[in-house]
């Protein structure tokens, strides 16, 4: 019987690989049916997957995982994504889903990896995370090149009127060309504020050179080495605030950074500032904001990013001329996304098969 | 000595007039509209300077009822096609542009329009007003990074340079630019290449050239069926430059990837006109010069240019 057990685990092992889950075998005319599910978790660990995402990073964990997946274009709800992640060994998530305590606990003990297709990871509460001992792998660099384009093509719509000029074409109220309709501010010889030298921050900043700003100022932590290739110049937040003709905000948003653009903050930008956000939604006071452009305390605003998202169609910032809403695209290309996909597929692979995570959230 | 007469066609700002006010006599039409014709007729008749916009049509009928005292235009623009230089040069009229104030603000909305077209803002910001984004998706309204792409320039000018210089850092991988002669600045920047090859070789095409008898309707269905179905072609220059029937079609049937127009024929563009109903074209109401400081040096330019004519 022991002989008959151990070709039978030799055969099931064998059929695992070849890809059988169920098999049935007649073994002294006794049918024994043996479910390869539990054995190939064993050898497959388990990824639950929140959204359809590009195919390059589901085939990289498929060759390497068993893959469960809330297979939609929407967000997967709540009461889905605390089911599907029951017994996982690493989940793979987006910005849109909030995993804490909860989410964890339900898991399990069998989780040991969380991957985010995003850079920004504040969805995620590290400290929970920690605590359990799970690595939390994120996407910067690939997506950097798409983010900090579309911050600039941002930039340019709120600078140059851009959204006003489609809606007149539109509506029409576009009459003939006329010397000073819609007319709106240019980079040439303005003082840049970069809130955040990161990644994005410095590819915006590289961009920005040519078309002629006179100065790159920066503020955060610490100063960065890479400022000086610009150059910009480092400087405390309001001094930042006090000089520059664009800000744009950068940085992650984390409990330092929350409302960081507040009434106070609006105050202090100059009356001809342009306030950029392509970070996260939670550094600004929206309340705050809206006073501000009402009021004239600061020119205009471009948001990529809102709380919540999408932002209400019935918003107060919506009615606004020097408001600009873009519903988070930032990283929307395919190049990026591909890309997104990937290495969070990559980062959640190398943590369950115990080698060095590409990207983790240190 | 009585001031010379100086007839200003539109509203502008003040720097410009004070100029002009301190060697001239002034008449100026103060309204954001359009000077009507019969008012121009009668204005001009005697004057010695014009300052007009691109909205004149200075033509032989106004010429004619300037008189011969007429000796300089200046124009608050550098397009000049809607000027018969050639019947004033006939006549000794100076014709004075203002190229190079207005270059990098052109150069800027250019790069602008391309951004916006290239990344779909157009259609996100719709998207959001109308309710219909949701919360974000990997998959949704994806559009086209420029890093590694080849940026393609027709007519090598200054605005051509400006976007080139530009859209560098943007990380394309390839400038060329076709133009009628080989451009010395364009010299570690951009390779010449011909028309053909450019419509070929472009993932994104910039139209920067004046219009001329050459340049017509040159991005015509024929031009369209060389570029690549994912190409997006941004024109900044003149309306006339693109077949705007043969546009729509290519824009509908796939020939091409998508169109960011600031210029139109004519302008105002009509709300029927097919264009309005493309997704994937973005129109803009000519705003290429819009920021206070160029329009500010457009002013003073055009008034010094024909305070320097007059004096």
């Amino acid at each position: 019987m022991k002989t008959i057990t151990r070709s039978f685990s030799v055969l099931s092992i064998i059929s695992s690989f070849v890809g059988n889950a169920n098999s049935t075998h007649l073994i002294n005319g006794r049918r024994m049916y043996l479910s390869y599910r539990k054995m190939s978790t064993k050898l497959k660990p388990k990824v639950f997957v929140t959204r359809r995402v590009p195919e390059d990073g589901i085939n990289l964990l498929r060759q390497k995982c068993e893959v469960t997946q809330w297979d939609r274009d929407e967000a997967i709800p709540r009461h889905e994504i605390l089911n599907g992640v029951k017994g996982v060994d690493g989940l793979f998530c987006l910005l849109t889903d909030k995993i804490d305590e909860e989410v964890l606990s339900t898991a399990g003990e069998n989780l040991r990896v969380v991957g985010t297709m995003s850079v920004g990871y504040d969805h995620v509460d590290l400290s929970a995370c920690r605590k359990r001992g799970i690595p939390v792998g994120y996407t910067p660099d690939v997506l950097t090149s798409a983010t900090a384009e579309l911050t600039m093509a941002l930039l340019l719509t709120v600078s140059r009127r851009i959204q006003e000029g489609v809606t007149a074409v539109k509506d029409g109220s576009w009459g003939t060309w006329a010397p000073l309709w819609l007319c709106g501010q240019g980079l040439e010889g303005a003082t840049v504020g970069v809130v955040g030298l990161g990644r994005i921050g410095f590819a915006v900043a590289q961009r920005l050179k040519p078309f002629g700003v006179s100065k790159i100022l920066y503020t955060g932590q610490s100063e960065k080495a890479s400022s000086a290739q610009l150059p910009a110049e480092y400087v405390t937040f309001d001094k930042l605030l006090n000089d520059s003709d664009f800000v744009i905000g950068c940085c992650a948003l984390n409990s330092k950074t929350t409302g960081l653009f507040n009434a106070d903050t609006f105050k202090k930008m100059k009356k001809n500032a342009i306030f950029i956000n392509t970070s996260r939604g939670g550094l600004v006071n929206q309340d705050d904001l809206y006073t501000a452009l009402k009021n004239g305390d600061i020119l205009a605003a471009g948001l990529d990013v809102t709380s919540p998202e999408p932002l209400p169609t019935s918003h107060p910032l919506l009615t606004l001329e020097n408001c600009v809403v873009l519903p988070h695209i930032g990283s929307a290309t395919l190049k990026a996304r591909n890309a997104m996909s990937e290495l969070c597929a990559r980062n959640i692979v190398a943590a369950l098969y115990g080698e060095p995570i590409p990207c983790q959230v240190k | 000595m009585t001031k010379p007469k100086v007839i200003v066609t539109r509203r502008v700002p003040e720097e410009g007039l004070q100029i002009l006010r301190e060697k001239c006599t002034v008449h100026v039409w103060d309204s954001d509209d359009i000077m009507p014709r019969d008012e121009l007729l009668k204005r001009v008749h005697g004057s010695e300077g014009l300052f007009c916009t691109i909205n004149d049509v200075i033509d032989r009928e106004v010429l004619d009822a300037a008189g011969s005292s007429l000796k300089v235009i200046g124009t608050m623009s550098v397009g000049n096609d809607h000027i018969n230089v050639h019947e004033c040069k006939r006549r000794q009229i100076c014709v004075a542009t203002t190229p190079d104030v207005a270059s990098d603000s052109a150069a800027e909305l250019s790069v602008a329009l391309l951004l916006i077209t290239t990344r779909r803002l157009a259609e996100g910001l719709a998207a959001l007003k109308s309710g219909t984004s949701g919360s974000w998706k990997p998959m949704w309204l994806l559009g086209n990074v420029s890093m590694g792409k080849t940026l393609g320039i027709f007519g090598f000018g200054r605005v051509g340079f400006g976007i080139a210089r530009r859209m560098k850092p943007f990380g394309v991988h390839k400038i060329l630019y076709t133009d009628l002669i080989d451009v010395t600045y364009a010299e570690g920047i951009a390779s010449r290449v011909s028309f053909d090859e450019l419509l070929a070789q472009s993932d994104i095409i910039c139209i920067c050239c004046a219009v001329t008898a050459q340049t017509v309707g040159i991005f015509n269905k024929n031009a369209f069926s060389k570029m690549k179905n994912t190409a997006v072609l941004i024109n900044t220059a003149r309306g006339q430059i693109i077949n705007q029937e043969d546009l729509y079609d290519a824009l509908q049937n796939n020939v091409i990837g998508a169109a960011g127009l600031d210029v139109t024929v004519p302008e105002p563009l009509p709300l029927d006109h097919p264009l309005m109903t493309c997704n994937r074209c973005v129109i803009l109401p000519h705003m290429g010069t819009n920021t206070v400081e160029a329009r500010m040096a457009m002013c003073v330019n055009t008034a010094k240019n024909i305070v320097a004519m007059l004096d």
